[in-house]
């Protein structure tokens, strides 16, 4: 059966503020949806929920036919999840670093070579392939990072704030990807404060699901 | 099987071409060292006699100094958070880590303590013991020292935190390592110290990357 995301009743609480609650969506095959809402909203939070980093306060999530919590490790081998955090090591080449994405992926050895290549030319990384990352520009930092998306497949991409530091060249690039991936029956959440070009996508406004004492004015 | 290889070999080539870091572990190992002789005195009588406790408690505080980097970097870029999805289990990731740790600090203090048991004038028989007390007790300082790692991760004075956990639970491997060395230079043979050393390591190994596993999974929550 296609990939299907189910989210029920998502709450998130961080220490003792209550970010969110009544967080509910599905995302189907194909589908996109942009998070969107003001700063401190939540949309860094439901992203990292999504990817199983933090837990929920309440509700819960479905992928396919399973609860997420039933079995995590089929969820997580489906997912990429791209942070604000890039994850890259000054001392790595971007090739040795998809490498060893792929590796941890389970997916190791020489057949991966070409599927980087081309997760390198598909973000402009190419010519910068055998440099160590601490030459690389923020820019490019970012798009080794989200080279990763396409260098090892996965059916639902979660990406927080994927444009920043991204040149337009880049931003395009980065469409291109997600409308090929969206084409191929996969799914995707965005985060973005920058316009992405998304077709169709869903809005979730995060800060309609704020808990309504969290904004009540000050007596 | 190839996340795990993966993983090992991108820690341990991130430490070769960042190979300040060993040098500065065995920079301070030697220094430690040599001071204490500048410290109290050249009398070859008391240098033997506290010889094996000085070289143990250098490498110690060497093995210390490189702790903080264990998991730091990874969870400062964000790496962490690719590791805790990934589909190694978050307890293999942490033995990767943690051999290559071993490989990159553990095993060069080993190599290089038989100079420095030179400088304290331990003979042949004792230097011999002392290298193999810090070939097989090193692994349970690097898997000890993971789970402190782990738990000072993202507290606001990490260096600090880190020792005052990490410190106490190095007794026991200091206790049996200096006590191999000295009961060899006693002509009673170390070998029962070094069983135990040994014993120390294997159950360092079946603990600590777990505890270490949740210590990380809850820094990311």
């Amino acid at each position: 059966m296609p990939p299907v995301l189910i989210a029920e009743d998502l709450a998130c609480r961080r220490g003792e503020r209550l970010v969110f609650t009544g967080v509910s969506f599905r995302l189907s095959a194909g589908e996109a949806m942009l998070l969107t809402g003001p700063n401190g909203s939540g949309k860094t939070s439901l992203l990292r929920l999504l990817a199983t980093l933090i837990t929920p306060a309440a509700g819960r999530l479905v992928w396919g036919n399973a609860p997420v919590d039933v079995e995590p490790a089929a969820y997580r081998a489906a997912l990429h999840y791209v942070g604000h955090q890039d994850g890259v090591k000054p001392g790595l080449t971007p090739r040795e670093a998809l490498m060893f994405w792929a590796a941890l992926r389970g997916l190791g050895g020489k057949r991966m070579a070409p599927l980087i290549d081309e997760a390198l030319t598909a973000f402009g990384l190419e010519a910068v392939a055998d440099w160590p990352c601490r030459w690389l520009s923020a820019g490019q930092r970012k798009r080794l990072a989200l080279a990763r998306l396409v260098a090892t497949p996965a059916a639902l991409w979660l990406l927080d704030e994927p444009t920043s530091a991204l040149d337009h060249d880049s931003q395009i690039h980065l469409e291109c990807a997600i409308a090929a991936h969206r084409a191929s029956d996969g799914l995707v959440a965005v985060a973005s404060h920058t316009p992405i070009d998304v077709p169709d996508a869903g809005v979730l406004p995060l800060e309609a699901f704020a808990p309504s004492t969290e904004y009540a004015a000050p007596d | 099987m190839a996340g795990f290889i993966g993983l090992f070999r991108r820690d341990l080539r991130l430490a070769l071409r960042q190979s300040g870091d060993t040098g500065l572990v065995l920079g301070f190992f030697v220094l430690a060292v040599v001071l204490f002789p500048l410290g109290v005195g050249p009398e070859p009588a008391i240098l033997q006699r506290i010889g094996p406790g000085i070289v143990w408690v250098a490498a110690l505080l060497a093995a210390l100094l490189s702790l903080d980097r264990l998991f730091e970097a990874d969870y400062q870029d964000g790496g962490l958070d690719l590791l805790v999805l990934s589909s190694l289990p978050v307890e293999l990731a942490v033995l990767a880590k943690c051999a290559a740790h071993w490989v990159a600090t553990g095993l060069p203090l080993a190599l290089i303590s038989p100079f420095l048991a030179l400088l304290v004038d331990l003979d042949p028989g004792a230097i011999l013991v002392l290298s193999s007390s810090l070939l097989i007790g090193t692994p349970a300082l690097s898997l000890i020292g993971s789970v402190a790692a782990a738990l000072s991760l993202g507290a606001r004075r990490q260096g600090a935190v880190l020792s005052i956990l990490v410190l106490p639970l190095y007794v026991p491997p200091l206790v049996f390592g200096a006590g191999a060395v000295e009961a060899s230079v006693a002509g009673a043979g170390g070998r029962a110290y070094l069983l135990i050393l040994a014993a120390l390591s294997l159950a360092a190994l079946a603990f600590c990357p777990w505890a270490s596993a949740a210590a990380l999974r809850q820094a990311l929550e």
